[in-house]
């Protein structure tokens, strides 16, 4: 048996991903940038939402988005159509985005000149709960055909984030959708989470939701006052 | 599935300490551990295994220290265990957690080193 020493280190595995995130978090407040990130399972409606989001603030707000996925700009050229610029990310293989991604990607653009932007992440629900991209809010979304329960069964993530958010709504009375019994699921993994019901489809919800989205960005303009 | 790229960061860290000190070699790497942190512990012990090949730390295991998840709760005034993971309301009251305490834990705490004299 060989003798050993055991000496202490303490630290974050993903420190290096959580200097970077912090170094774009104080970028985004010093440009007075409202970020917003978006996670979920793919095909639970995170584009169509965005795509809404973005026609909801173009006028009244200069808004720009980031989206990441596997394979395609696909994404990227629909969110473009609503006039807003929008960048795709391509993360080959990787599984989510991380904090040098979104600092890769943003590089040339000038945040001054934008009140919020909007960085959508690889569908997936497992790997993104683990990386901070330097958001400020970070929304959770989950759709009325993936079933009541998908908080319960996904509570890492649910964990991580500041709001979830309920897509196609519209479609709830075809799959006999639980409402009451989602709500329980989100309260379940995160006390007090808000739960916002959406159809991107009818615009149900919106004005909802862009009404939260301003409250919160105002308040953050509050805070970094002091 | 990003086990993987965690384990990388593990070793990347352990190797950087371990360059620092060259009269001895890490044994070992102790690593506390979360279930809210995103991470599975089976999957991440296979993705070291197979990554510490080839590196400064390609005979060092790596000791998992697994944190339970404990709330505040309001309640009790104190830290509690909750429910279950995906009920975080506290297991002695049943108040909603005010919020997480532990559980979201991928912290390298130690590094485990041998002397490298012995072996001469």
């Amino acid at each position: 048996m060989t003798n050993t020493r055991l000496v202490e280190v303490r630290q974050k595995v993903l420190k290096q991903n959580d200097v970077v995130a912090r170094a774009l978090r104080d970028d985004f407040e010093r440009a007075g940038v409202f970020v917003v990130s978006l996670v979920s399972s793919p095909g639970s409606g995170k584009t169509a939402f965005l795509e809404r989001t973005l026609s909801a603030l173009a006028g009244k707000y200069r808004v720009a988005a980031l989206v990441g996925d596997l394979a395609t700009d696909n994404d990227a050229r629909r969110l473009a159509r609503s006039g807003a610029p929008a960048r795709q990310i391509i993360t080959g293989t990787v599984c989510h985005l991380e904090a040098a991604m979104v600092r890769e990607a943003l590089e040339g653009w000038p945040l001054d000149g934008l009140d919020y932007l909007f960085i959508e992440n690889v569908g997936n629900l497992v790997c993104p709960s683990s990386y901070d991209l330097g958001e400020a809010l970070r929304l959770v979304l989950f759709s009325v055909t993936e079933g009541e329960d998908k908080p319960l069964k996904y509570p890492t993530i649910f964990n991580t984030a500041d709001l979830a958010v309920l897509t196609k709504i519209d479609l709830a009375a075809a799959v006999e959708f639980d409402a009451a019994a989602a709500m329980h699921s989100v309260q379940s993994v995160r006390p007090g989470m808000p739960l916002l019901e959406v159809s991107s489809k009818t615009g149900r919800g919106m004005d909802a939701w862009i009404e939260l989205l301003e409250k919160r960005a105002s308040q953050r303009t509050v805070q970094t006052a002091d | 599935m990003h086990e993987l790229s965690i384990a990388l960061s593990i070793i990347d860290m352990a190797t950087e300490e371990a360059e620092r000190r060259p009269s001895e070699r890490v044994a070992a790497v102790h690593l506390k551990l979360g279930p809210l942190s995103g991470v599975v512990q089976s999957a991440l012990v296979s993705a070291f295994e197979l990554a510490r090949e080839g590196t400064p730390l390609a005979e060092a295991s790596l000791v998992i220290e697994a944190i339970p998840v404990t709330i505040w709760c309001d309640g009790c005034n104190a830290e509690t265990a909750p429910l279950a993971l995906n009920e975080l309301r506290c297991a002695d009251c049943g108040e909603p957690a005010a919020r997480l305490v532990h559980g979201q834990e991928l912290e390298v705490t130690a590094l485990e080193l041998a002397a490298l004299e012995l072996e001469a």
